[in-house]
């Protein structure tokens, strides 16, 4: 499976990642050749192989539900570009 | 031609812990804001998320009151998109393998009719923060308090016919949740949310039309209505040679209709993936074991419980176990009234819950307690007073004057049962109007309501009616 130029401009959108135009070839091939090896694998037979979701062979701990942050606005905030009134300002984000 | 709807709705319950899912900070309500948002909450550099295991135990103890099947092994995913509210770029999910799956609830139609609503899946999730976008001269603000709070997203299947079954499914899980005691159920907090998957399709039709997605309805009424005026607006475009674009939909309560969202439709691109800082969550049947001997008793058992203990009709047991509260309140009411279940079945569903809905009073907090209702209720049936002087005697106890007995006393409202009395007064009154006691030995029987009222009147409402009725026909059918 190859992809087109189309479908790196989108993932690329996705992503949030601003990709020149002239670096779309290099990308297309690179993001094609990682298909290309993805496909080889399927080539094994994986019937009644139960799928990885985490590489280590190892479960979730529990946490007992008790809060143990406390407020540490101040100190996040410091490196924040705007804040106003306790809140984060961002780039108005509505239409 | 005939359209049939097709409704599948979404459900997010935050769960009441009181720490987040993935983090511990606090999840309280109206926090200042930004004070209840960690580094983990914030997505910052080199932090891992740690799950709380009170909110997977509030999700199998909801899994198990739909008697669905509870995954022993689920998996946590990545939902991917950017929005300033959510800082990590995305949200943890769950999606191949949630936690829940299966599941049935019955919903309560009008007429005593019951419907059976399949549940898809019910499966653990992150919310997101809130943004502000009022006020802040062409910039948003960004509160994250609510990031990292946990939700039970719960997905029934397209199996709701109507707006109205629509509500009474919501109404149904409202009730569930609170009755677990996993979510606060307070829809104008957002602990309680809903979005409405709606399309319609000619009846018959094997395949479903296009569906659109209905946001911001918190409201029991706003679902309603929303739905209502999207099912209009499909048909209409149908029927018009149109066609029913798939999209998100908000509802505007001031205008009372829906309106296309903007802007988010391109990024329904979320490349869900297992997210590799969370391991897969597994337990054993011991535990689902330990979560199901918690369960209390939930609101159907307790409904059928209600009309085999009591003897209540399907309608009363319904409304009284709509709420543990309320359960709560008629139980303790019909054991202090020594077995007058229905007297307090009605008096609670009629003139209490009158004076709470005026008033906005939850039941936790209502003036008459279930002892002095019971004491008013002993009143009645001993005969010491009428269910007319009872009415009194309630909005006394509900504007604080004190038990139905001190009332009773003080008011001097003891019911008149001694024969003499009453008959002195039906006397007076059958002397007092010739007129109208010829009119009756005529044949105009209607006027016995009239003696009645006036031996009533005479009496200051403290005459036994059964014993007037008797008395007045048995004087009047003498003839002098």
């Amino acid at each position: 499976m190859s992809l087109t130029k189309a479908d790196v401009i989108k993932i690329a959108h996705l992503a949030r990642l601003a990709i020149d135009e002239d670096d779309i070839p290099v990308s297309l091939r690179d993001l094609s050749n990682i298909l290309y090896f993805v496909e080889k694998m399927n080539a094994v037979d994986t019937t009644d192989i139960e799928p990885m979701a985490h590489p280590l062979a190892a479960t979730q701990r529990l946490r007992p539900d008790q809060v143990t942050e406390g407020n540490q606005r101040t100190r996040f905030q410091a490196v924040a570009p705007q804040v106003e009134d306790g809140l984060y300002l961002v780039p108005k984000v509505i239409e | 031609m005939e359209w049939e709807v097709v409704i599948g709705l979404e459900l997010h319950a935050q769960l009441a812990t009181k720490s987040k899912i993935f983090s511990g900070a606090a999840t309280a309500f109206g926090a200042p804001p930004n004070t209840q948002a960690c580094a983990i909450d914030l997505g910052l550099p080199g932090v891992l998320p740690v799950l709380n295991g009170e909110a997977v135990r509030m999700a199998v103890k909801f899994g198990l009151a739909i008697q669905a099947t509870i995954a022993r092994r689920s998996v946590f995913a990545r939902k991917n998109y950017f929005y300033p509210d959510l800082p990590k770029g995305y949200q943890i999910s769950q999606y191949e393998l949630p936690i829940v799956s299966g599941g049935l609830v019955e919903i309560d139609l009008e007429e005593g009719e019951t419907k059976t609503i399949r549940i898809t899946r019910a499966h653990l999730e992150e919310d997101a923060g809130k943004s502000l976008h009022e006020d802040f001269h062409g910039f948003s603000g960004i509160d994250l308090n609510r990031a990292g709070t946990p939700l039970l997203e719960i997905v029934s299947e397209p199996e709701l016919r109507s707006a109205r079954e629509a509500v009474a499914y919501m109404k149904k899980m409202h009730s569930l949740v609170r009755y677990l005691e996993i979510c606060d159920g307070n829809m104008e907090e957002g602990s309680f949310r809903c979005d409405a998957n709606v399309s319609v399709r000619p009846r018959g039709n094997p395949t479903f039309g296009t569906r659109t997605e209905l946001k911001n309805l918190n409201s029991f009424r706003f679902v309603e209505r929303a739905i209502n005026y999207e099912i209009d607006r499909q048909i209409d475009t149908l029927e018009n040679d149109g066609h029913v674009v798939q999209e998100t939909r908000l509802y505007h309560p001031d205008t009372n209709e829906t309106r296309p969202m903007r802007g988010k439709e391109e990024a329904n691109d979320y490349r869900y993936f297992p997210d590799p800082d969370l391991l897969p969550l597994v337990f054993d049947d011991g535990y689902v074991a330990s979560v199901r001997r918690s369960l209390p008793e939930l609101p159907d058992a307790k409904k059928q419980r209600f009309r085999e203990q009591y003897g209540l009709s399907a309608y009363d047991a319904r409304i009284l176990t709509a709420t543990r509260e309320l359960a709560d309140f008629f139980e303790a009411t019909a054991a202090a009234a020594g077995g007058e279940a229905k007297r307090a079945a009605n008096w609670i569903i009629g003139d209490l819950t009158g004076i709470l809905n005026k008033s906005g009073t939850a039941i936790a907090a209502s003036p008459v307690s279930p002892k002095m209702l019971a004491g008013m209720i002993r009143r009645i049936a001993d005969g010491t007073i009428s269910g007319k002087i009872a009415k009194e005697i309630f909005e006394a106890m509900c504007h604080g004057k004190g038990d139905a007995d001190t009332i009773i006393e003080r008011q001097g409202l003891r019911q008149v049962s001694d024969s003499e009395t009453i008959e002195r007064i039906i006397g007076e009154v059958i002397a007092a109007h010739p007129e109208q006691v010829a009119g009756y030995r005529e044949g105009k029987h209607k006027l016995l309501g009239f003696f009645v009222g006036q031996v009533m009147q005479r009496s200051q409402g403290k005459a036994n009616p059964k014993q007037v009725n008797e008395r007045l026909k048995s004087r009047l059918n003498e003839s002098d």
